[in-house]
């Protein structure tokens, strides 16, 4: 079997709504191999989310994909029946939401949520599945797990909650494991140790991992490779510590200049303007309108897809051709 | 000359339960709070999420009727103001709110709702206003065509803005920022920091900057003070909280604050609660700088 456990290629998804078609996802490919985590970074709006519904073929009407392919352990995974599909789903891939509260059914015990899991996929009898909840519990680093497993959701504080939601993606023994900002509604200090947790699940289960968000300081502590995305297409990919260290796209080197640092009270880099709605976006290049290394071109043609080196690409007019202006790192803006 | 502000011991009790088989009891949520805050600077209370910060920003201005303490300003304790004081004091203190999405009425045109104090505080006659108003409007980077439209026809950092030169339409000197950016995207956040910094200049404002974002605290405060519980446990020079924390809960705090070097050393401190004394008082360690340990 391949390296490579899930492989998109060109996925692009479109609502149709009535202020005409907007389309969220354009053009995505990505790879996650084995054991890796992929970090999917965007701001509100980028599509970041709608990539991850999609791949699991859960967007919503009027959403649909439109184009592309996603294969997930060789298999394509659009040729999948209903069922076939559901079977992916938690077995082949589960899932984290950033809201556990709102994931998790406020009638029902924790032990029930994982059991449930269990049985779907035909896992076991219920005594069985009971065991089987409190030794993921207890794998998720819930104390007491024994007690943990008949209080219900309320009874839990946010980040044990999320280590919930964190047992039950893990309840099957999926390859894969989608995380959509699964710390953005905790606390700091949490969120310190859900990353912590999610490291150690990684290790522990061998597991992949597609983390969407949209703090670089997560991706930064968390992920192996990066891919940027910004008004529906990736503009930049490549391993975590050479695009920090190198960004080559004018949004990335962009997003990692914003975040404070450097002299206390300095005025900090701002990206102008704001990022553009997909019902009206410009032509060429959607960045171009707030890009400080525009040129003509830019607003003629969305770029290509520029390789950069084995395992980075961007998609920008500054790296396209021969006069591609790789940027040293000392050129970033610190 | 006094500090700006005052503020001390101030108390926030919230009632809780009270139901059929539960005893009555109370929430600390702000716990015998007290610091000063000096003219021109700004000083953030940090903490998370149920540490009392909000409220003693809230408090302070009396959207919520503290418990018990004192909030002076310039002097005068605020808390005991009648109404019609209470009112005046207010163009002096000002609040800008976290949620741009909900704190601006989605039923008044922008630039209604950056006149409304001015018609609520009756200043000027209707001309005067509406000049006053396209000249907040230019202050906060907004282009004062807009001022017909409604608030769900700009974005998020926009909306910011408008809540932004709301709170500055009476020209206070006093601001509360209630984390002002927390819900904007990462490259419209420093847009709007810039413009509170440059404000801060033009117009010689105070602020209060009650925020979770320690990266962002460190970058725009002169003091900070640490909550935790309702109470104050660290407080200081910015410098000395990010450099030399003493309480184990800022120590804790400090180093979950994910870094955005992939190469760098990360070592988390893990808070023992057990190790917090809740009842310890501040004492000074050097000067300027508290510890509640």
């Amino acid at each position: 079997m391949s390296d490579v456990l899930l492989a998109v290629d060109g996925l692009t998804t479109a609502f149709d709504t009535r202020a005409g078609r907007l389309t969220a996802v354009q053009g995505v490919s990505f790879e996650i191999r084995r054991g890796e985590t992929l970090g999917l970074v965007g701001e509100s709006g980028s599509g970041k989310s709608v990539t991850a519904f999609s791949l699991i073929r859960l967007v919503q009407p009027p959403g649909r994909v439109t184009a592309g392919r996603v294969l997930f352990q060789g298999r394509d995974l659009a040729s999948l029946s209903e069922d076939e599909m559901r079977e992916v789903r938690g077995a082949g891939i589960g899932f984290v939401f950033q809201e556990p509260m709102a994931a998790l059914n406020p009638v029902m015990r924790v032990g029930d949520h994982i059991a449930e899991a269990l049985r779907v996929h035909g896992l076991g009898t219920r005594a069985e599945a009971r065991a089987r909840a409190i030794d993921l519990l207890r794998a998720v680093r819930i104390a007491d797990a024994e007690r943990r497993v008949d209080d219900y959701p309320h009874q839990l504080s946010g980040g044990m909650r999320q280590r919930v939601m964190i047992a039950i993606a893990l309840a099957c023994r999926p390859p894969l494991v989608i995380a959509d900002e699964p710390t953005t509604a905790l606390d700091v200090t949490v969120q310190a140790q859900i990353l912590e947790l999610l490291r150690e699940m990684k290790r522990e289960f061998g597991i992949s991992l597609l983390l969407i968000t949209h703090d670089l300081g997560v991706v930064a502590e968390t992920a192996d490779r990066v891919a940027i995305m910004y008004a529906g297409r990736i503009v930049e990919q490549g391993p975590v510590r050479d695009i920090f260290r190198r960004p080559a796209h004018p949004y990335t080197r962009g997003l990692l200049a914003s975040i404070p640092g450097g002299v206390a009270g300095s005025r900090l880099h701002a990206i102008e303007g704001a990022v553009p709605n997909l019902a009206s976006l410009p032509p060429g290049c959607s960045f171009a309108p707030r890009c400080l290394e525009r040129m003509p071109v830019c607003a003629a043609a969305f770029p290509e897809v520029t390789l950069l080196g084995p395992e980075r690409s961007v998609r920008c007019h500054l790296h396209a051709g021969p006069g591609s202006r790789f940027p040293d790192p000392d050129e970033v803006p610190a | 000359m006094p500090p700006l502000v005052e503020v001390r011991h101030l108390v926030k009790h919230f009632p809780r339960g009270g139901g059929l088989f539960r005893p009555k009891s109370v929430v600390r949520a702000v716990d015998d709070v007290s610091f000063d805050i000096e003219e021109g600077e700004t000083f953030a209370l940090v903490g998370e999420s149920g540490s009392g910060k909000s409220t003693t920003g809230r408090c302070m201005l009396r959207l919520v009727e503290p418990t018990s303490g004192q909030v002076r300003f310039r002097g005068e304790d605020v808390l005991s103001f009648p109404g019609a004081r209470l009112r005046a004091a207010r163009r002096e203190m000002q609040m800008v709110f976290q949620d741009p999405y909900s704190s601006l009425n989605p039923r008044m045109r922008a630039g209604a709702i950056v006149e409304e104090p001015l018609v609520i505080h009756r200043i000027g006659a209707t001309r005067e206003r509406r000049e006053r108003v396209a000249e907040l409007f230019r202050l906060v980077g907004l282009d004062p065509a807009h001022l017909d439209r409604y608030p769900h026809e700009f974005s998020g950092g926009q909306r910011q803005r408008i809540g932004l030169a709301r709170a500055l339409a009476l020209s206070p000197s006093f601001i509360i920022a209630d984390e002002p950016v927390s819900a904007l995207d990462v490259s419209i956040q420093a847009q709007v920091i810039n413009l509170l910094m440059d404000l801060q200049q033009q117009l010689r404002l105070t602020y209060l900057f009650v925020a979770h974002d320690l990266r962002l605290v460190r970058h725009i405060s002169s003091r900070v003070a640490v909550m935790y519980l309702g109470r104050i446990v660290e407080m200081g020079a910015t410098a000395q909280i990010f450099e030399d924390a003493h309480h184990p809960y800022t120590q804790a705090l400090l180093s979950a604050v994910p870094v955005t070097d992939p190469d760098a050393p990360r070592a988390r401190i893990e808070l023992e609660p057990s190790s917090v004394d809740r009842e310890a008082p501040l004492r000074e360690i050097a000067a300027g700088h508290w510890v509640a340990t």
